[in-house]
């Protein structure tokens, strides 16, 4: 397991060394927001290399399991439809890596050329990246603390060739930690075009995506819209809906109103979605999004 | 010494899965273990997405400073519930804690030493999804009470699969010991036709703990009537003992009181 001093707020961050004073420092919110962090010389890199990039969405949520990582993987394919368009899907969950699964390239390894590390292809015009590819075994664990997993997401976005890009989709973790404020940080002078944020419908869901939807603001990240998905669940016996995931407090839809943000559209439990590959319906999953970017 | 003295049984509920279930099944297992008569504490680690208090209707409650640190907040008249998560540290509820590793750390190892969570027979710790910084402080302020061992929960589709076979890894190398593995939303009966479909697709869960060699404690399937006590901060031992959901929890809580029993230390 990775030996990180417990106070260090990070290597990469201009606060290194300054960790145990951390606690109770006024400038505390103010490396929360990630303004300590712009002398890292990776943030310019970055700005160089997204040159080729033309749009960066985020998916989002703070809630673990409402479909981030599924969103993401329909929205690629979706765009990916158009031959002309070139899409990269970026997993930086790294703990729970799950785009190589649900992309059904498990197995898969990346490889180093001489402009940095090739991406995946799924497709011609559709390549994946994820810390997923780097592991050996499926039982391999990623025990690592903040520093480590910013690292990797620094070289997520540095070190990638990935080419002349239409779409870049970040698909992340749940939360509001440390691979949320780095992916926000090293694309700070990028420009990112906004967050799309998945939803359920149940209040222990709009809970935290409440706090997400706040982390937007507190970082400036604009939000494109929200996606409440396990909307519903139609019987495919006798055809009746049932709600497994209630909205006991008005669902997406009335936080969207309360908080005046697009909700972009709601997608209902379908178990073939949650099972094999072959069950794509790509422009049924997205249709908000790639209209609204 | 220290503020875990009088805890006598300590169960970590891992995943490494975000959305499965951990925070419904910690919050089902204390109440479960209160209607055997226990006095349980849970702790809740998930510092991003702390979900425990609006399942026991305490949300909105405080965490006082007391003589010997920190009082948890109790759930209910007789104290046999108490509970302490960031959660009652916030201003606002929508207000995002945006920690990096090391702060959090700190917090939970406070969590650990600086609460006052006096006799209980158990300790429910619920955590986020992962394998990192909270999963790492946690054990490593736990190591010295000897906890009794990790309830991982899955859902039955391959990419929650996926996932946990990496915590059950992280287990091993910490020297955490899996009390067994919970499958949860482990298929949907139509309330209409009485059908039931596996909306999560099927048998992962089982499959895993065969592979790892872990008990598996049983499949919780999903039941809206759960939800929405779990929304509502109902007891739903209590309220629904007919639900299809209650057998595989209520076994859940029997494994662990017949591995625990009153008058062995």
């Amino acid at each position: 397991m990775e030996e990180v001093p417990h106070d260090c707020p990070g290597a990469d961050s201009a606060q290194a060394g300054r960790g145990a004073s951390c606690q109770g420092c006024p400038n505390q919110r103010l490396c929360a927001s990630g303004a300590g962090a712009a002398a890292d010389p990776a943030i310019e890199e970055i700005k160089e290399k997204m040159k080729t990039v033309k749009h960066k969405i985020l998916v989002l949520s703070g809630k673990g399991g409402v479909g981030k990582s599924t969103f993401s993987a329909h929205l690629a394919h979706g765009l990916a439809e158009d031959e002309n368009t070139q899409v990269a899907l970026l997993d930086i969950d790294i703990c729970g890596p799950s785009i190589p699964k649900i992309m059904g390239l498990e197995g898969e390894q990346v490889h180093q050329s001489g402009s940095g590390w090739s991406p995946v292809f799924l497709e011609d015009n559709l390549g994946v990246m994820s810390v997923g590819f780097l592991l050996s075994s499926p039982d391999d664990a990623v025990i690592w603390r903040g520093p480590k997993k910013n690292g990797m997401i620094k070289q997520f976005l540095r070190d990638v060739d990935w080419g002349e890009v239409d779409y870049l989709i970040v698909d992340t973790p749940p939360g509001t930690s440390d691979e949320h404020l780095s992916v926000v940080q090293y694309l700070a002078a990028a420009h990112i075009d906004g967050a799309v944020i998945i939803t359920t419908p149940q209040e222990v869901s709009l809970q935290d995506v409440r706090k997400e939807i706040s982390f937007c603001h507190k970082v400036k990240l604009p939000i494109i819209g929200v996606v409440e998905n396990m909307s519903g669940f139609i019987c495919p016996k006798c055809q009746k809906e049932s709600q497994i995931f209630p909205p006991t407090t008005g669902g997406a839809e009335a936080m969207c109103q309360d908080l005046k943000i697009p909700l972009l559209g709601k997608v209902p439990l379908d178990p073939r979605i949650g099972g094999p590959r072959s069950a794509w319906a790509p422009s049924r999953v997205a249709p908000g999004a790639p209209s609204t970017v | 010494p220290g503020n875990l003295a009088s805890v006598r049984h300590i169960i970590l509920v891992l995943s490494g899965k975000g959305g499965v279930g951990k925070s419904t099944i910690s919050t089902e297992l204390a109440l479960a273990l209160r209607h055997a008569g226990k006095k349980v504490g849970i702790l809740d680690v998930d510092l991003c997405g702390p979900s425990i208090p609006r399942m026991l209707r305490v949300q909105g409650r405080a965490v006082h400073q007391g003589d010997s640190g920190w009082v948890p907040v109790f759930v209910d008249r007789e104290q046999s519930i108490s509970l302490v998560s960031v959660g009652f540290l916030l201003e606002q509820p929508d207000e995002a804690l945006v920690w990096r590793g090391p702060r959090k750390n700190a917090l939970i190892k406070q969590f650990v030493s600086d609460v006052a969570w006096g006799q209980l027979d158990y300790l429910v710790v619920d955590t986020p999804p992962g394998t990192s910084d909270e999963h790492m402080a946690v054990v490593d302020a736990l190591r010295p009470y000897s906890p009794l061992g990790a309830l991982v929960v899955t859902t039955p589709q391959a990419v929650s699969v996926g996932d946990v076979r990496r915590e059950l890894t992280f287990c091993r190398k910490v020297g955490l010991r899996v009390i067994g593995l919970v499958e949860n939303m482990s298929g949907f009966v139509c309330p209409h036709c009485s059908e039931c479909t596996n909306v999560f697709s099927k048998g992962g869960g089982e499959e895993l703990a065969r592979h790892a060699g872990v008990p598996f404690l049983g499949s919780v399937p999903l039941d809206p009537e759960l939800t929405r006590s779990l929304e509502d901060g109902r007891d739903f031992i209590q309220d629904f003992p007919d639900s299809p959901a209650f057998p595989a929890l209520s076994s859940i809580a029997q494994k662990i009181l017949s591995e625990t029993p009153v008058g062995l230390s």
